[in-house]
């Protein structure tokens, strides 16, 4: 069957306003979008997905312009239509559900009234009957208590449910197209494929087309019919998903999916080291006052991390793996429980004793961009643990700089340059350089690839790797993403709701998972058919 | 919330027992001495005899040690008596509440419109896309906030009422004597609340929630008022709470270059013959006004952003 295309890009090339003249940052790209059709448009950041979701809506930022080619859709060029006759189709005929549910809705405004905007623009309820209309289509995005919710505001609801709002916002006025801009990827794994799940259901209910970008292959994998894949703003390869995915013909495609899938090999073994483990934590207990009733966020926590060995903490957002983190690092005060750190209980240390043990002890952060002075340079960020601790003299430090920078794969000549300058997988290196300033016993690291592409996510994880077996650092590794651990953790510990349900060696989680949550967990890794077609019911 | 409302009311108790404290503070540590200047005495030449002198300072109770002054003033201002005029003999409650209305509904009009004022010019300036416009806008603010306050009064004078005789210079006679001085004063705060609320307006202008409510088809005005400008009113409303406090003490300025009665010329009267008592019932009247502003301002942020709770320790999170 080939019905006419619903939206067709033709030879499009956009450009953004350069300090040096114009940017191609879209080159020449045709795609089609049929009627009822989920097509995915994959690319690692900068490749020029995002630049056409926001063409298709036009929601081009200032300093943007389409150079060339055409944007067909139900009979109009969307490239040359002017802002005031785009309103009509906006919301009407091509729905848009944004990035990052975290900030994507307005703050100070209930979520019925936002909801019921989308309907209200476009005259499609008046004041009156809008209300009851957005509960209705907040129910229908799947969200609990819809009426409820629908008088509240978005900072009172979670993450998962902001999307639904969103979601619900995009089907409001029933549109022909929803263009999805990594409509999940700031959410767990386990709430995202339940949202991912809903929303793909919808679509083909309503017969809606969905244009869905992402920089997950699994998810292209699990959710499109079709899957497109650009690199550096041209359009590498477009067929569909289960051909691109199988017989990948693009060195583009290639890379992704090779970032994509978990190697076969675990990471080697840690050295078999006799004695006690580097880092002992018993029975940890932090509570927080939340209103009148405690939350316990780390409920009676222990484990054990040996010399050179990774163990990775895994949970879902609010399972209390981060508050662990900060417990470890003596970051935050446990009521009850002990750290013993290579023999010494280190859970009371104060003052002097506890600023040394941060020579032993180091963290690297989920988003190093935000962890650094942006004033300072990337010397100066590299060696500031050595100047805290008063090590060596300015040219020893400097030298140890060089060092630590080539130990991470970055040049020389980055030193000079500032955080801003680089790009996110570079700063994370400049992160991890400084964590290694010290030479710590252990390093703990929150979320240190979710904020990277995947390409540079399997780098950096390989990077990790290498210098464990360099340097026989240990890591706490806090995760959400059970991808990741299969690629780094000797061992796993999975938390939920503030308790560890389940501890082992990664192959024995992975094999034979005893706890339900952990089986749950498994499940929702996108991409589980990556070998296999969208399934037929979809369309 | 009752909690934090009476804890912010014993900070106001704090605040203007110090203002109280340091007005008497300052009074006293000024050299001269409020009765010699009350019989034009002004130190040597002596019209008064020095016994008449002694008993004036007896009748005012200025004789006594400072630490009993102070304590016997207190007392009775924590009654609400702030004592009587050295130079005219009259309660200070009643010459203040004659002067108040007239610099109430002068700073209050002045306020009214710095907010339309400062409102409109930077939502015109963060309105549509023509650069040169919002350049133009945008610069207004700082140029108009660098000039005295008086120099603008001595302008629009210059214009409106000499030039082109629209409004009256002088007096304080209904409201076509309140325009020129109302506007001299509103104008330096316009400019700092349109310079906050243009530029919380281009920050709010450029969240992804804003790309949202385009992305359903909202046009332009319902953009900016109802998405844009409620999340940016938050820091021009906070400054416009401190702003009250200049307000009131550029009306001294203003009430003097437009001859108008009011606080303004009461408390100059009173500061150049040193007359402690009215002195300290002004201070006290603004820090009081001061404190009761803000203390409503704080009370209205959690009505513009529901992710501001107030807390029982009168902090705000």
């Amino acid at each position: 069957m080939k019905d006419a295309p619903l939206l067709s890009l033709r030879d499009l090339s956009i450009s953004y306003r350069g300090p040096s003249g114009r940017l191609p940052t879209v080159r020449s790209v045709d795609l089609d979008v049929r009627p009822g059709e989920i097509v995915a448009l994959v690319g690692e950041s900068g490749s020029g997905k995002s630049t056409i979701a926001h063409a298709v809506t036009g929601l081009l930022p200032p300093g943007a312009r389409v150079d060339g080619g055409a944007i067909t859709f139900g009979g109009l060029d969307l490239a040359r239509l002017p802002e005031r006759a785009f309103r009509q189709v906006r919301g009407a005929r091509i729905g848009f559900v944004p990035q990052d549910p975290g900030v994507a809705l307005n703050p100070v405004q209930r979520i019925g009234a936002q909801v019921a905007e989308a309907l209200v623009v476009h005259g499609l309820a008046g004041r009156r009957t809008a209300r009851g209309e957005a509960v209705a289509l907040l129910d229908r995005a799947g969200l609990p208590d819809p009426a409820v919710r629908a008088r509240q505001y978005p900072h009172e609801l979670s993450g998962g449910m902001r999307q639904r709002v969103l979601i619900a916002m995009a089907i409001a006025a029933r549109p022909d197209l929803i263009v999805a801009d990594e409509p999940t990827s700031a959410l767990d794994p386990t709430v995202q494929k339940v949202i991912l799940d809903h929303f793909t259901r919808l679509a083909a209910e309503s017969g809606t087309a969905v244009l869905l970008i992402t920089h997950d292959l699994g998810v292209a994998a699990d959710r499109a019919h079709r899957t497109a894949v650009m690199a550096r703003g041209e359009l590498a390869e477009t067929g569909p998903t289960a051909r691109v995915l199988t017989d990948p013909r693009a060195p583009a495609t290639r890379d992704l999916l090779a970032a994509t899938l978990v190697p076969d090999s675990p990471p080697k073994p840690p050295p078999a080291s006799g004695g006690a483990p580097l880092l002992v934590a018993e029975g940890l207990v932090k509570e927080f006052r939340l209103g009148k009733a405690p939350v316990r966020a780390v409920d009676e926590v222990g484990f054990e991390i040996r010399r050179g060995e990774t163990l990775a903490l895994v949970g879902e957002s609010g399972s209390g793996k981060s508050t662990t983190a900060r417990l470890v690092l003596r970051l935050s005060e446990p009521q009850a429980g002990r750290i013993v750190l290579d023999g010494e209980d280190v859970t009371r240390h104060r003052g002097e004793r506890l600023r040394l043990l941060r020579r032993r002890v180091q963290l690297i952060h989920q988003n190093p961009a935000s962890s650094f002075d942006p004033r300072l340079s990337v010397l100066d960020v590299v060696t500031e643990p050595l100047r805290a601790f008063g090590i060596g003299d300015r040219a020893a430090r400097a030298e140890r700089a060089r060092e630590l920078l080539e130990q991470v794969a970055l040049p020389a000549s980055a030193l000079r340059r500032r955080p801003a300058e680089l790009s996110g997988g570079q700063n994370q290196r400049v992160a991890i350089a400084r964590a290694l300033a010290v030479s710590p016993e252990l390093i703990v690291c929150d979320e240190p690839v979710s904020a990277l592409d995947v390409s540079v996510r399997a780098r950096v994880l390989d990077l990790l790797a290498a210098l464990q077996e360099e340097t026989g650092v240990a890591y706490l590794f806090i995760t959400h993403d059970l991808a990741v651990v299969k690629r780094i953790a000797h061992r796993v510990a999975v938390m939920r709701t503030g308790r560890i349900v389940e501890t082992g060696t990664a192959q024995a989680v992975f094999d034979d998972p005893r706890h339900e949550h952990t089986r749950a967990l498994l499940a929702a890794i996108p991409g589980a058919r990556l070998d296999r077609t969208p399934d037929p019911t979809h369309r | 919330m009752r909690l934090y409302v009476l804890h912010r009311m014993g900070q106001a108790a704090v605040v203007l027992w110090a203002a109280y404290t340091v007005s008497f503070l300052i009074l006293v540590l000024l050299p001269g001495d409020a009765i010699a200047a009350l019989t034009g005495a002004g130190g040597a030449a002596a019209s008064v005899s020095p016994e008449r002198l002694a008993e004036l300072r007896r009748e005012y109770g200025v004789d006594k040690p400072v630490l009993v002054q102070y304590g016997t003033h207190l007392a009775d201002a924590v009654r609400g008596d702030f004592g009587a005029s050295f130079a005219t003999g009259r309660p200070v409650g009643s010459l203040i509440a004659e002067a108040l209305p007239q610099t109430l509904t002068l700073t209050l009009t002045a306020l009214a419109l710095a907010l339309v004022l400062g409102a409109g010019v930077a939502l015109a300036a963060t309105y549509g896309s023509r650069p040169w416009l919002r350049q133009l806008l945008l610069s207004l603010p700082p140029l108009v906030g660098s000039v005295p306050a008086f120099w603008v009064g001595l302008m629009l004078i210059q214009f409106l009422s000499f030039r082109f005789r629209i409004f009256p210079a002088f007096g304080d006679d209904g409201w076509r004597g309140l325009v020129l001085p109302a506007l001299t004063l509103a104008v330096p705060t316009a400019a700092i609340v349109a310079q906050v609320l243009a530029r919380s307006l281009t920050t709010a202008l450029a969240e992804p929630y804003v790309r949202t409510a385009r992305a359903k088809g909202a046009g332009p005005v319902r953009v900016h008022l109802r998405h844009a400008l409620r999340n940016a009113s938050l820091p021009a409303l906070t400054v416009a709470g401190l702003l009250v406090g200049g307000l009131l003490a550029n009306s001294v300025l203003v009430e003097t270059v437009f001859s108008r009665n009011g606080l303004g010329r009461v408390i100059v009267a009173a500061v150049t013959a040193q007359d402690v008592p009215v002195v300290q019932g002004v201070v006290v009247l603004s820090a009081a006004v001061f404190v009761v502003v803000n203390l409503i301002v704080d009370l209205l942020s959690p009505l513009v952003d529901p992710r501001i709770v107030l807390t029982g320790t009168g902090g705000r999170t």
